[in-house]
């Protein structure tokens, strides 16, 4: 075993970030271990898709720190593809490429980036499509798809690059409740099979199910960082409780 | 009335010249109207003020006068400046000027169609910005941006007949001529119309194999692209003015 495989894959330390004269996130600071899922609650424009954005580098943090896997990434934005071939990103509205099929939706990056051959990627579509329960899906196009067969789609095109850590902003948030399930379930299997991802959520039943750490989130601040045994046996901060008893009910 | 007239002025060398002419025109115009287009919707994409403005100028400018005027005003206005160019550059010039003018509208409409989140999505996966441009957003614009491109292009077809007032010898000059010595206007003119029929259908068809062939779902869609018919029927209903 490397020694680097004690470290946290993931360190943020203490970063900062405004647009223009607002300040969205202010000294956050969050440990995601291997293996591990954090889910992040909190209310709507506190930052967490703004801190999910930073992970990544769509979005350049002001201050502070990112190591990934070792190394600081927050620095150097030339960098910004390669670190983005390691991190994969599910979005609240799928965003596939209307253009390709789901099949192509998933192989486009394997071949551009990557350079697997056509056939290579096609086989590792297929085999994603049968993680994400679709295989009869491959060559429909996204308007041809339901909003869970579509994100279950994303997820798959996400998981192509094999990504280290995976990145769910409201995942669920787009779709009607009854195809809310098929995605979660698909999430908490990769979960479980140790995919290490950070989840934006206010699924509960999910964070019960497969979150490790739990993450409250406000006005640009983690202002509550617990495991998901105390979280849920209710020795959490006032203010998180509040919101949870918002959402819940 | 004589329909071998007709025939005779179709396939007189006159008149080949004359269309192929104005072939050659409408051709040469719309490649550099489209890269005329291309430039300015991507100087509208920069954010650089001073490049706004220069762009909003050109717009105003070319999509503010008639285009006959502009013909008009490159042919007879700019000698005097020491400017001297021969007709059919002339020509060429007008109206690629004033076609860039329409076609940048299409094309940063067609750009600003692809929505944030899709580049978004590209640059995700790891894809350099050129890549994402290359494979997602170009793609996506261009299926969005042909039907009304190949509109501009018919329509510039038929636009070329009015570079005949700075005699250039294209189709709609010839069959003047012809008919002024001749006094045979109704022949003349149903050969240059045949002329111009004949291209137009072309054009046509040559927008609907490129719309085809750009459908990602070619053969299994429900909507495919409007066929032939229902293009006439559009043209004739919808009044286009320069
Ligand atoms: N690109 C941007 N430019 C300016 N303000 C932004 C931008 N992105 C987000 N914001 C602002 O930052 C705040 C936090 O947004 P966001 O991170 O999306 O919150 P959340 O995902 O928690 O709802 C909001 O007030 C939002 O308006
Ligand atoms: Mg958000």
């Amino acid at each position: 075993m490397r020694s680097q495989d004690h470290q946290p894959l993931l360190d943020i330390i203490n970063i900062d970030k405004s647009f223009g004269a607002l300040k969205i996130l202010k000294g956050c600071s969050l440990k995601v271990n291997r293996k591990e899922t954090v889910v992040v609650i909190g209310p709507s424009g506190s930052g967490k898709s703004t801190l999910l954005r930073c992970l990544n580098l769509l979005e350049p943090a002001d201050s502070g720190a990112i190591l990934f896997d070792g190394k600081d990434i927050a620095g150097d934005l030339r960098n910004a593809p390669a670190v983005r071939r390691e991190i994969g990103m599910v979005f609240q509205n799928f965003e596939l490429f209307q253009h390709l099929s789901a099949a192509e939706n998933i192989m486009l990056a394997p071949m551009k980036v990557s350079g697997l051959s056509r056939s290579d990627a096609h086989d590792l579509a297929t085999d994603l499509l049968r993680k994400v329960h679709i295989p009869e899906k491959a060559d429909f196009f996204p308007d041809e798809l339901s909003g869970g067969q579509q994100q279950r789609v994303a997820i798959a095109r996400a998981l192509a690059m094999k990504p280290k850590l995976m990145l769910y902003d409201e995942p669920t948030s787009a779709l009607d409740p009854e195809m809310i399930r098929e995605v979660l379930d698909v999430m908490a299997e990769l979960s479980s099979d140790g995919m290490t991802s950070i989840v934006v959520t206010h699924e509960m039943g999910f964070a019960k199910r497969a979150a490790d750490q739990i993450v409250f989130m406000e006005s640009g601040q983690i202002i509550e960082n617990a495991t998901s045994e105390d979280f849920f046996s209710g020795t959490v901060n006032e203010r998180a409780q509040r919101f949870l008893d918002q959402i819940l009910h | 009335m004589s329909l071998e007239l007709v025939f005779e002025y179709l396939f007189s060398r006159t008149f080949f010249d004359g269309a192929v002419l104005t072939l050659l025109i409408t051709i040469t115009s719309l490649f550099f109207g489209v890269l005329a287009g291309l430039v300015v919707a991507l100087l509208q994409e920069t954010k650089i003020r001073s490049l706004q403005v220069v762009t909003l100028v050109y717009l105003w400018l070319f999509r503010g006068t008639p285009v006959l005027f502009q013909i008009i005003f490159i042919y007879n206005v700019l000698p005097t400046f020491g400017i001297r160019l021969s007709a059919f550059l002339s020509a060429v010039i007008a109206l690629s000027l004033n076609e860039g003018a329409y076609m940048a509208e299409i094309l940063r409409s067609g750009l600003q169609a692809v929505k944030t989140g899709q580049r978004t999505a590209g640059l995700a996966l790891g894809m350099t910005k050129a890549k994402v441009m290359r494979f997602i957003v170009i793609p996506q614009a261009a299926r969005i941006v042909l039907p009304p491109m190949g509109n501009q292009m018919i329509g510039m077809l038929k636009t070329s007949a009015l570079v005949s007032v700075i005699a250039v010898e294209e189709l709609l000059l010839v069959a003047n001529q012809t008919a002024s010595a001749s006094f045979r206007y109704f022949e003349a003119l149903t050969a240059a119309g045949i002329y111009y029929l004949a291209l137009t259908t072309i054009f046509m068809a040559g927008q609907f194999f490129l719309e085809r062939s750009l459908d990602p779902k070619r053969g299994r869609r429900k909507a495919a692209p409007a066929p032939l018919i229902e293009r006439l029927t559009h043209m004739t209903e919808t009044a286009e003015t320069r």
